[in-house]
């Protein structure tokens, strides 16, 4: 059981934390200009760090308590896939979970 | 004034191309938060407290973080951190769309930095990039439109998840939700060398890094896999003007 104290102090200093972190630059730093330097980093925030979010899950799955799983490997690898050959962000879902449920039904 | 007219229009069409945009999102996020419902309920939490919970922090990764500490009976000061380090990455969301919509008037960006989350963030991205003639009003019609499916599900279904109390089966695979749609929005963004090298670096490291402590291998990856593509960039340029 988590105690009251504990629970609002972590709800209320994560919801100040958090909101600051995400003020901190739309909210600070507005539409002053930047060096040239950090926007060059900027452009690839995206394409760095969204992939970093998601590769340990496809290697490692939590589902299968982190045993590398055919399944889901190959579903990824279809949806980078298809989203570079269509540009069609839809189609790359679309085709990237019908690969997932097939092969899950399938291995069975 | 044909002028207004049509600014006002292209307008509520970002709006509603964002809203289009934001939709097949609601198949990551219901599911999502049913679940932080459901675990919410499961650690001792109320409906209310619940509620409040994912209406004050609006992050969903770090609340699965501090719920899953606070039942470890983790000091208060630990939960936070950790927690705030799974976020970090909201922080180079926030300066990564600073120089697109960071002409916005300061209550439009006060609440803009509240809803900037994965989703709301990888879709903007991806639109202020490929229509860059956008008006920073069509930007924040955008980024509010994409957020408008999104935000009242999310409020919704971590209430129904902690009425319901039970666990999603198992078998739906809703874990690969997440990871599929994230792979299918950053594939057509891969347009130059500098953006692969930028995704393979940050991904190898990613999973090298693995094993560090609270999530911290995220931003060490996400920022080596941004010093990589601004390299990859200034030298491609430097070998395109060279002799």
């Amino acid at each position: 059981m988590i105690d009251q104290t504990t629970l609002w102090t972590v709800i209320v200093g994560l919801g100040i934390g958090s909101y600051a972190l995400r003020f901190a630059f739309l909210g600070i730093v507005g539409d002053r200009p930047m060096p040239a330097w950090l926007l060059r980093h900027l452009r690839y925030t995206a394409v760095a760090i969204l992939p970093a979010l998601v590769a340990p899950q496809v290697v490692w799955p939590a589902a299968t308590g982190g045993d590398p799983d055919m399944p889901r490997m190959a579903a990824a690898a279809v949806t980078l896939v298809v989203g570079l050959l269509t540009k069609n962000v839809l189609a790359a879902i679309l085709s990237g979970a019908g690969t997932l449920f097939g092969l899950l039904w399938v291995m069975g | 004034m044909p002028s207004t007219t049509a600014k006002k229009h292209s307008t509520s069409r970002a709006y509603w191309t964002g809203f289009a945009d934001g939709t097949p999102f609601l198949l990551v996020v219901a599911p999502f938060a049913m679940l932080f419902g459901v675990l919410a309920t499961e650690a001792g939490l109320n409906v209310l407290e619940t509620l409040s919970f994912s209406a004050v922090v609006f992050a969903g990764a770090a609340q699965f973080t501090a719920l899953q500490l606070m039942q470890e009976n983790a000091p208060t000061a630990i939960v936070l951190a950790s927690a705030l380090a799974v976020n970090l990455r909201v922080a180079m969301y926030s300066a990564s769309l600073t120089p697109w919509i960071g002409a916005a008037p300061l209550w439009q960006r006060a609440l803009a930095a509240y809803f900037t989350v994965d989703q709301s963030y990888a879709c903007s991205i991806v639109q202020f990039e490929k229509e860059p003639q956008m008006t920073v009003p069509q930007r924040m019609a955008y980024f509010s439109g994409v957020l408008s499916p999104i935000v009242p599900l999310w409020y919704i279904c971590t209430v129904l998840g902690a009425l319901v109390g039970t666990q999603i089966p198992d078998n739906w695979a809703l874990d690969f939700a997440l990871p599929i749609t994230f792979l299918a929005l950053v594939a057509p963004m891969l347009r130059t060398a500098a953006h692969v090298i930028a995704a393979l670096v940050a991904i190898v490291v990613s999973l090298l890094s693995a094993g560090v402590p609270y999530s911290l291998g995220l931003i060490i990856a996400g920022t080596i896999g941004m010093m990589a593509g601004a390299q990859a960039e200034v030298w491609l340029e430097r070998k395109r003007s060279g002799p």
